[in-house]
């Protein structure tokens, strides 16, 4: 709440410049007639000596050693992406959270229809939590996209750093206690039973609390969009640990609820001409293919060391933007 | 074993039916117009040699840099290779709603009312992000 809230005192400031000196548009080129030349005779960054195919092959490399990362450590794509691409790669934050939005919502996209079909993911629960969510993302972003990228490096540090100490010291529950369900949850038939095959035997599941929960979604709809991370480290806690989901149930419907919330922001994004395919392709390929060698490797791994390393990853990515963002590690 | 009860909603194998062909089609898609982009088969709108002169802009300056298109103007561009990713990018994002679409019948079916209402709200508020009208202001 406090990022959300220290996001808009600085919009005074922030939203009237902006970092680099646009070169003038000639009137003669237009999206029309298909000539960006024309229209670039003064760019604003001085030509690089580094070949264009270093970077989305770097970038290629890079995110599928964080897809392999993210498996094993538990965590979303985008969550490890954007922080990373945008602290150590010279692409601008806006088309880095464009293409983290993207990444996110590829993998859910990608994730969401097994878990339907196994009713891990549960469409009861999922569809108005993502009806908050979603409307919450495409605010948050706008106020992204509005933000100078200084004071979005800035709170995007302390966002990862706060996603640390919540995955450093949060618990779950595999099957928390719901004394009650309350009049929403039941009015819309927000329950389930799934097979638990580690128990073997059905598990009935509902979930308290609901009116709580929809209002925290409001804030992760923001961040989700203003920073175009993945949600899923602060969705499964709700769903869980407030709500009392089942774990299986929350951190299942979670991966399926960013391929909703992510969409409304994506389109945001990509509306404001915020995608660059030469950032998102590689990106999205390198972090499928290391989510499914992430898997095979899974099986062998410790997940107690790999989630420290991911933890260990993300602090040094949290400081880095907040160190960019501050001025003081440019 | 698993039991009746255990499986999922008619809507939820519906929705997870469309998504799981959609996905697979706008990700192949998506791989296909990258390799015609790199390849240069087609010219790109935005020369590939040029784009690491741009991308550290904000996207407001770059825009207005190279012109270029916000919205769904990009459509007019997809001949050419960098808007023709566009494509698979527009594929992924509206899959969503296309899902929400097909299950829409079932939930009036179930006489569901509240379920049916929260589907076409989702829709409304996808398609409000999906249809370009939000501006960013302020640059």
């Amino acid at each position: 709440m406090l990022i959300i809230a220290a996001a808009f005192f600085p919009a005074n400031a922030a939203f009237a410049s902006h970092d680099a000196a646009p070169a003038p548009p000639s009137a003669a080129a237009t999206p029309e007639n298909g000539d960006a030349h024309a229209s670039a005779a003064a760019p604003a960054t001085p030509a690089s000596t580094t070949p264009w195919w270093v970077w989305p092959l770097s970038l290629f490399i890079v995110t599928f050693i964080l897809g392999i990362l993210a498996v094993l450590g538990g965590v979303g794509g985008g969550v490890l992406f954007v922080p990373i691409v945008g602290g150590f790669f010279p692409f601008n934050i806006d088309f880095v959270r464009g293409a983290g939005l993207l990444v996110a919502l590829a993998g859910a996209l990608a994730a969401g229809p097994g878990l339907l079909k196994r009713n891990l993911a549960s469409l009861r629960l999922a569809l108005p939590v993502a009806l908050i969510a979603s409307a919450a993302a495409i605010v948050g972003a706008m106020i992204g996209l509005a933000l100078k990228p200084n004071v979005v490096n800035t709170l995007l540090g302390a966002t990862i750093l706060f996603i640390v100490v919540i995955m450093a010291t949060a618990k779950k529950s595999d099957f928390p206690v719901v004394p009650k369900p309350d009049a929403l949850s039941q009015s819309l038939g927000i329950m389930g039973i799934y097979r638990e095959e580690s128990l073997g035997k059905d598990v009935e599941w509902n979930v308290h609390k609901t009116p709580v929960g929809l209002a925290r979604f409001i804030v992760i709809g923001i961040m989700a969009g203003m920073f175009g991370l993945g949600a899923g480290w602060a969705n499964v806690p709700v769903l869980n640990l407030l709500m009392g989901a089942p774990l299986k149930i929350s951190v299942a419907t979670s991966k399926f609820l960013l391929s909703i919330t992510d969409t409304s922001a994506a389109w945001v994004y990509l509306n404001q001409g915020a995608v660059l395919p030469m950032i998102v392709v590689p990106s999205l390929v390198g972090i499928m293919l290391g989510s499914i060698v992430g898997v095979k490797i899974l099986a062998k791994a410790k997940p107690k060391a790999i989630k420290w390393m991911v933890i260990g990853l993300l602090l040094f990515a949290g400081a880095r933007s907040l160190l960019k963002g501050l001025a003081i590690w440019k | 074993m698993t039991n009746g009860k255990t499986k999922a909603s008619e809507e939820q194998i519906a929705y997870a039916g469309v998504l799981n062909v959609g996905m697979w089609f706008g990700l192949f898609l998506l791989v296909v117009t990258f390799i015609v982009y790199i390849s240069g088969v087609l010219p790109s709108y935005v020369p590939i040699d040029d784009l690491p002169k741009y991308w550290t802009m904000r996207v407001h300056d770059f825009n207005v840099a190279l012109n270029a298109p916000t919205g769904w103007h990009w459509t007019a561009l997809v001949g050419k290779g960098d808007y023709l990713n566009f494509v698979g990018i527009a594929i992924l994002s509206g899959l969503t709603i296309l899902c929400y679409l097909v299950i829409l019948p079932i939930l009036f079916r179930k006489k569901d009312t509240a379920y049916v209402v929260l589907a076409i709200a989702e829709v409304l508020v996808l398609s409000l992000a999906a249809s370009g009208l939000l501006k960013v202001g302020g640059h």
